[in-house]
């Protein structure tokens, strides 16, 4: 019974512990597979007025009109200008689609939940948008919470109140 | 059983019911005071024939009872024309009867079980048809049956036979299981997947109802030739819904050239079906295709894909310095077809707001029986196209209003003589386009909105804010939108919880339109809801301001000219002004407004265009104008409005290189133009 119900759970989700990983400046993050949709290179953005500084603007996927941010710019590091290594991921997060731009894309890796350390908990207000920190060989790789990248201007709010 | 009725055939089922629905209740209310025509009993009989056969095939046998009725009914008076016929009560009875058909056929849609109660509606019918035959003196012919020939029809062998065997088939089936013939058809029809040669009898149960009794009594026999085993075809015949009796028998010798040689024989040249002919005609001119709106997203979608791949192919940097006579030819030509293409892909999305319209109609008759009261129902402009979303989410909020002023506006005809007015109130329903908007106009002649007593109410509830010398007229209004507002002292049927006039806000809100009402007491009341642009087609004028492009809904714009500097006022606070003609209008700088870089800001190098929103108007400063195209507006992402309420954009579209161009928002401009003038 029991191994049945794990083979069920691995069938479910095959996608589970596979993370894409993509630099920005020095650093490697990841982000969960399953809410990638697809990558593209660089697209002619279209600004839009009276946006956060991080969000570029909108891009056409095909007749989709979908919203693009600098995840460069969303983690306050300075602005880099674009070149053929600069990518979108598009990743679809409770049916929004945003594209992010990243510096460059490298590789999907697997990463064990064993490998998976919590944030250090002091350093909370930098961390928010890290989910986990995954151990590969040698290298640390920076886990991303997709829902909070997009969703967390509450808290943005508040801060700029405090 | 569930097997029998596939998804697609019960999809099929529900569309056509409602789209016959609809159709019998615009006869009926059409004729309901002159009386039915010839033409229109035809019509009704008719409809109900197709709702009972089908209904009765997908199992839904209340409908089918209650259709049966009626199809009853005007078969009287198809056939024996009588002279007294109560319309009126025939009408409500038919529209009665059409509720309960709606009603069943969205629980069907919901999936639940079509179990409403038809026995009382079915009486009421029967009661009616009872009475027209004992006032008409009937001739007798109503009820009899045509006489049933024993002929057979026969459907022609597709391959010749081999190893066929023969078989004779008769069919019982449950008492009172109704439809017999329809029953039977369907036996017929899901045995030509398994026999090649299928002769029945009696052979019209299609089109003679009389065949049901029969068959109810002496059974269906089918004749039958197949290669399928015994097996297969006593199962087959199982799983017959309804069966009773069933007797399977082998024949040895071929009956299809003994008994109907000759008949055979003539029949098996022609290649259709006999037996189906009757449906396909009765379903011939049918030139209307019911597609589902996800699939004309992806549609219009794809068009665009399509003509951002085909300004790569014709304008690729590759062709640039050649000379390609032939390709120019050909690519203009590869042009002209998508640009047609996409003005065709553009326009299926658009629906006519009529459907939505009648439904009023029927909304008005409804409650001035109830109410006792006269009302005219004026429809204008219902040609006008909507994008399909629209219509339906404007349905309810239409038909709140519709009874609000049946209800509180309209006075009682004898109140109403006594005013000077028309015994019958006047309804008028308008629609048009009106720049970036249409309009939906709710006109009635009513006796008009008290200020006194809406004022006292919005005191009473604590919902006036500003000193009440200050309000205006407008302004107290529309307080009768606020939730949990209602003059009307008496809760009705119809109106007056409250709830109605928030629940238009609400929902028209919700499509990012906006209500207005405006009312003079005694002569009447006129609300207008705006709905704006969202998903609907426009034509827009593209201008260029820096590398951005946006797009100006081209019937907001009053003309385009280039400005001369003398005209330009700047005021103390540095407000800019133009002079035009001796008016003088805002400048709004699109540069400075979407912060674009490298944009003209001599006025001399860029160009104003002078836009309109309702009585205002304002002069946007732009590099220059680029064309007129007529572009599908996209509502901006999510996200993005999730992220900042974006003033002054209406929506995005996509150019034809595929670029991105922003729908500038004219009214929201205006407000932006004149409250920086205010500061």
């Amino acid at each position: 019974m029991e191994a049945a119900r794990d083979f069920l759970e691995q069938e479910e989700d095959t996608q589970k512990g596979k993370y894409l990983t993509f630099s920005i400046g020095s650093e490697f993050f990841g982000l969960e597979i399953a809410c990638v949709t697809e990558i593209i290179g660089i697209q002619p953005i279209t600004e839009v007025p009276e946006l956060p500084e991080y969000v570029k603007g909108i891009i056409n996927l095909r007749g989709k009109i979908i919203p693009v941010m600098d995840v460069r710019l969303r983690f306050r590091k300075p602005f880099r200008e674009y070149n053929d290594r600069t990518c979108v991921i598009v990743v679809d997060i409770k049916d929004t689609s945003v594209g992010l731009i990243v510096d460059s894309v490298s590789e999907v890796l697997s990463i064990r939940d064993e490998d998976i350390v919590q944030p250090n908990e002091l350093k909370a207000a930098q961390n928010r948008y890290i989910k986990g920190i995954g151990k590969v060989g040698g290298d640390v790789k920076l886990l991303l919470d997709c829902d909070k990248l997009l969703h967390d201007d509450e808290v943005e709010a508040l801060e700029k109140i405090g | 059983m569930a097997d029998h009725i596939s998804e697609p055939m019960l999809e099929m089922y529900i569309f056509e019911t409602t789209q016959l629905m609809e159709q019998l209740e615009q006869v009926v209310l059409a004729n309901e005071k002159s009386g039915f025509s010839q033409e229109d009993v035809n019509e009704i009989f008719r409809i109900m024939h197709t709702v009972k056969g089908s209904s009765a095939m997908m199992l839904f046998d209340n409908i089918s009872a209650l259709a049966h009725a009626l199809e009853d009914a005007f078969f009287f008076l198809r056939e024996s024309k009588p002279d007294k016929v109560d319309y009126p009560k025939l009408a409500d009875l038919v529209l009665a009867g059409i509720d309960f058909i709606k009603n069943e056929v969205e629980k069907i849609k919901s999936g639940a079980e079509a179990d409403g109660d038809v026995d009382e509606l079915k009486s009421g019918v029967q009661q009616l048809l009872a009475d027209l035959k004992n006032h008409g003196g009937a001739p007798e012919t109503i009820t009899t049956t045509r006489p049933v020939e024993d002929q057979k029809y026969y459907i022609g062998p597709q391959k010749e036979a081999q190893s066929k065997e023969y078989y004779q088939a008769r069919v019982f089936f449950q008492d009172g299981c109704q439809m017999e013939n329809i029953r039977a058809y369907t036996v017929v029809h899901g045995l030509k997947a398994l026999a090649d040669e299928i002769a029945y009898s009696p052979h019209n149960i299609i089109d003679d109802d009389g065949t049901a009794d029969l068959i109810g009594k002496e059974g269906f026999l089918v004749t039958f030739s197949t290669r399928k085993s015994d097996e297969e075809v006593r199962e087959y015949f199982n799983r017959t819904i309804f069966l009773k009796e069933l007797d399977l028998a082998k024949v040895q010798d071929n009956p299809f050239k003994s008994e109907n040689g000759e008949q055979a024989a003539a029949q098996a040249k022609a290649p259709a079906a006999v037996g189906c002919e009757d449906r396909e005609q009765a379903n011939a001119p049918q030139s209307m295709v019911s597609v589902h709106v996800t699939k004309l997203d992806r549609l219009m979608d794809l068009m665009g894909e399509l003509v951002i791949a085909e300004a790569m192919v014709t304008q690729n940097t590759d062709l640039k310095d050649l000379e390609l006579d032939n390709f120019q030819k050909a690519a203009r030509l590869l042009g002209k077809i998508t640009g047609e293409l996409q003005d065709i892909v553009m326009s299926v999305r658009m629906v006519p707001l009529a459907t939505t319209f009648l439904k009023m109609q029927r909304v008005v008759r409804d409650m001035c029986k109830k109410l006792d009261k006269q009302v005219e129902l004026e429809l204008i402009g219902e040609e006008t196209e909507v994008d399909k979303n629209i219509i339906e989410r404007i349905s309810d909020p239409l038909m709140h209003l519709i009874r609000n002023a049946v209800d509180h506006g309209i006075e009682p005809a004898g109140e109403r003589e006594a005013k000077g007015k028309r015994p019958a109130g006047q309804i008028t329903l308008e629609a048009r386009n009106a720049g970036s908007d249409v309009l939906i106009v709710l006109r009635d002649d009513g006796r008009g909105l008290d200020k006194e007593k809406i004022l006292a109410r919005a005191r009473e509830n604590g919902l006036v804010q500003k000193n009440e010398s200050e309000l205006s007229a407008k302004e107290i209004y529309s307080f009768i939108f606020l939730p949990g507002f209602s003059t009307k002292e008496r809760v009705t049927e119809f109106s007056g919880r409250g709830v109605g006039m928030d629940v238009v806000t609400k929902n028209i809100a919700s499509v990012g339109g906006s209500v207005y009402v405006d009312s003079e007491q005694g002569a009447g009341t006129t609300i207008t809801l705006k709905i704006p642009l969202t998903l609907a087609i426009v034509d827009g004028m593209t201008i260029r301001v820096g590398n951005a492009r946006y797009t100006l809904p081209i019937t907001s714009i009053r003309e385009s000219f280039k400005p001369r500097r003398e005209d330009i006022i700047t005021d103390p606070d540095g407000n800019e002004m133009i002079m035009v003609r001796g008016n003088c209008y805002p400048v709004l700088r699109l540069h400075r407004l979407f912060n674009v870089k490298e944009a003209a800001s001599e006025f001399t190098d860029g160009i104003m265009v002078m836009v309109d929103s309702d009585s205002d108007s304002l002069c946007v400063f732009a590099d220059e104008l680029i064309g007129e195209q007529q572009v599908v507006v996209k509502a901006l992402p999510n996200y993005i409005k999730s992220l900042r309420r974006v003033e002054g954009l209406a929506g995005c579209t996509l150019l034809g290189d595929g670029s991105i161009s922003l729908i500038l928002d004219v009214g929201g401009m205006v407000n932006m133009g004149y409250r920086q003038g205010a500061h």
